[in-house]
């Protein structure tokens, strides 16, 4: 670990965090419609498995998708902008939070449907294998999207099929409300990697040197044409599986428990204690991040609502008009 | 001119424009080995390699989910059900994938997949591989629906399909893939959303689509022996629906019976009928008629299938109802 390398991460990190205390506060107060889902207490396994990636890489994400798309190079501010409805958003105000897009960052998408971006991101990885082109796809999931059956579709072709992609579960304990203990017999999910003979591994998403690291191995063999991995990221979500979400299924000594465990605070320690960074410095990197997020919610808030003739447009490539009219 | 089946033409549809666009792929089940169970892919694979013709498991919210990943990267994925009753067990991607992604991103995104999918009853094989589920696929925004009566129309139909940049949901007649018809030797492309009259009449109009196009010509053959001349519209396509064309016959005939296979229920001509009301209400001499299949489902005796769903006579009597 150098100190730029550790400073890069942490910024991606920060800006993940307080984009997310931001959305939740701006939710709260009613300046958001829907719903949000926020990530904060994962963005260890979300900096540290896009920064093994190359600019050129995929990824697909999930309805808790904020940090995989700034961790994948997502532009803030138009993410906010998008969370907000405005015209300037990634989807023009017409996906909201689950569904934001950017093919030129690679990022496929979050999606609102637990567990169907796997299939995509084995789809775009194959896509790849047909043109012969080196990418790789990672696939973000949480542990309820292992039960899925697409999960286990999909993961059978890419190992059958040796496709350059990369399966990242970040395990963060809950679907909604139930335990995966509950609903699951195995300790790792990581463990069902075996039934399609590839390489599962379990490491601390709470550290993002050592998902990094990880991810960096299974992105190598990936693109080597070795075939898919399963990375399984232990990890969890600080907050509800929505803002107003009252937990009542998290305990105080678990919610105590990973609080010790922040991988920012983690982060921030291991960079102090190995003398890469003052507390100084530190410091002044996280109000740099602030700023930026109050920035993005600045060009959120000034931005026009889409119009409302928008609401028929985008349905089609071709031939909208007479294809939504009837 | 000479005379293919509907499934030939199918067939040489995939493989022209499999030979003019290296990003076509298709996948499916026995799609290459095999060469699909109704032959339409024999040779493929030899041709242009397992990678371009894939086999895939028996496992179809995969491999769909997997094609929306690989059109939304700018490769053009035919896939094949083997049977469209197949499809509710992969509604997620054609449903919330394909058919959403380029409203929800903003128009960021195409997904230019086609999914073939014949379905249809008259073989005898019961509930599970008999229905005809036009209707799911009509009632959501952001897929096309093509359903095409004749080898010509398949034929020009799936190019202009696979050519398209948005999920086109192609449903075949399995009754269909033995039925000869003309079909040239040289290339030609029939856009989507064209009707086609395929027969001219003054009487009455009768809007049908796939192999219910084949029983309207019969019962018109029948009508003009009792003295009413019918107008036999095959639609081709679902959506985008051809209106002028209906439109154009309404006021000619003022009299109209629109016909289905599938179960009446919730079924696209009752669409097509309340289309009519709503815009040429004061062109009807009678109310539009409707003629579909029972709300059953789709039994295997042929003693019991046979009465399941309309037959020209039963399109004959729904024009008499309307033609008094």
């Amino acid at each position: 670990m150098d100190g730029q390398t550790a400073m890069k991460f942490l910024r991606e990190m920060l800006k993940i965090r307080y984009f997310e205390l931001k959305a939740a506060e701006l939710f709260m107060q009613g300046l958001m419609a829907g719903n949000i889902h926020t990530c904060a207490g994962q963005e260890a396994a979300e900096v540290g498995a896009c920064q093994a990636l190359r600019e050129t890489d995929f990824i697909t994400s999930t309805h808790r998708g904020h940090g995989h798309c700034i961790a994948k190079g997502g532009q803030v501010d138009i993410m906010m902008a998008e969370l907000f409805g405005k015209a300037t958003g990634y989807c023009k105000g017409k996906g909201g939070s689950m569904h934001i897009v950017d093919v030129g960052l690679g990022i496929l998408g979050a999606n609102g449907i637990v567990g169907a971006g796997i299939p995509i991101a084995t789809g775009s990885a194959l896509a790849s294998k047909i043109r012969g082109a080196d990418e790789v796809t990672l696939a973000f999931f949480g542990d309820a999207a292992s039960n899925q059956g697409s999960f286990h579709e999909a993961l059978n072709m890419a190992s059958a099929w040796k496709l350059p992609c990369v399966f990242v579960c970040e395990n963060n304990k809950y679907g909604v409300s139930v335990c995966i203990d509950r609903v699951c017999n195995v300790e790792d999910i990581a463990t069902r990697a075996v039934a399609y003979n590839i390489p599962g591994v379990v490491v601390d998403g709470n550290d993002v040197f050592e998902v990094y690291e990880a991810v960096k191995t299974a992105v190598e063999r990936a693109r080597s044409g070795e075939g898919p991995s399963l990375v399984e990221c232990k990890t969890y979500r600080h907050r509800g599986h929505y803002e107003g979400d009252p937990q009542i299924y998290k305990t105080p000594e678990e919610v105590g428990y990973w609080k010790d465990r922040d991988p920012i605070l983690r982060l921030r320690q291991k960079m102090t204690d190995a003398n890469l960074a003052t507390v100084v410095e530190l410091d002044v990197l996280e109000a740099e991040v602030k700023a930026e997020i109050e920035a993005a919610v600045e060009f959120a808030k000034q931005s026009p609502y889409p119009a409302v003739d928008q609401v028929t447009m985008d349905v089609y490539a071709n031939d909208n008009e007479r294809s939504v009219i009837r | 001119m000479r005379e293919i089946n509907y499934g030939q033409a199918i067939s040489e549809a995939m493989h022209e424009e499999m030979v003019r666009d290296g990003s076509v792929i298709i996948l499916g089940e026995d799609m290459g080995v095999m060469g699909s169970v109704f032959g339409l892919t024999k040779g493929f694979m030899d041709e242009f390699g397992a990678h371009r013709v894939i086999d895939t498991p028996i496992s179809e919210a995969g491999f769909t989910g997997m094609a929306v990943g690989a059109a939304m990267r700018g490769l053009r994925p035919i896939v094949e059900l083997m049977y469209v009753d197949f499809a509710p067990i992969c509604l997620d991607p054609i449903v919330n994938q394909a058919a959403k992604m380029r409203y929800m991103t903003g128009g960021q995104v195409k997904v230019p997949l086609v999914i073939r999918a014949p379905g249809g009853a008259g073989r005898r094989n019961a509930g599970q591989h008999s229905q005809s589920l036009e209707a799911l696929f009509t009632h959501i925004p952001g897929l096309k629906v093509v359903a095409p009566a004749t080898p010509y129309d398949a034929k020009g139909l799936l190019k202009s399909a696979i050519r398209e940049d948005d999920p086109v949901m192609f449903l075949e007649h399995k009754i269909l893939y033995a039925q000869k018809g003309e079909v040239p030797e040289t290339e030609y492309l029939i856009p989507l959303g064209k009707a086609d009259v395929k027969r001219q009449g003054k009487d009455v109009t009768i809007i049908a689509y796939s192999r219910q196009v084949v029983f309207a010509l019969e019962a018109a053959k029948e009508l003009a022996a009792q003295g009413i001349e019918a107008e036999v519209i095959d639609l081709r396509t679902l959506v985008p629906l051809d209106w002028e064309t209906i439109e154009t016959s309404v006021k000619k005939t003022h009299r109209v019976v629109v016909v289905q296979e599938a179960v009446k229920r919730g079924g696209y001509a009752g669409e097509i009928a309340t289309q009519i009301m709503e815009n040429a209400f004061d062109e009807l001499d009678a109310p539009v008629k409707r003629v579909a299949g029972l709300n059953v489902v789709l039994p295997f005796s042929p003693a019991l299938e046979d009465a399941a769903y309309p037959s020209a006579k039963d399109i004959v009597a729904g024009v008499r109802d309307v033609v008094k």
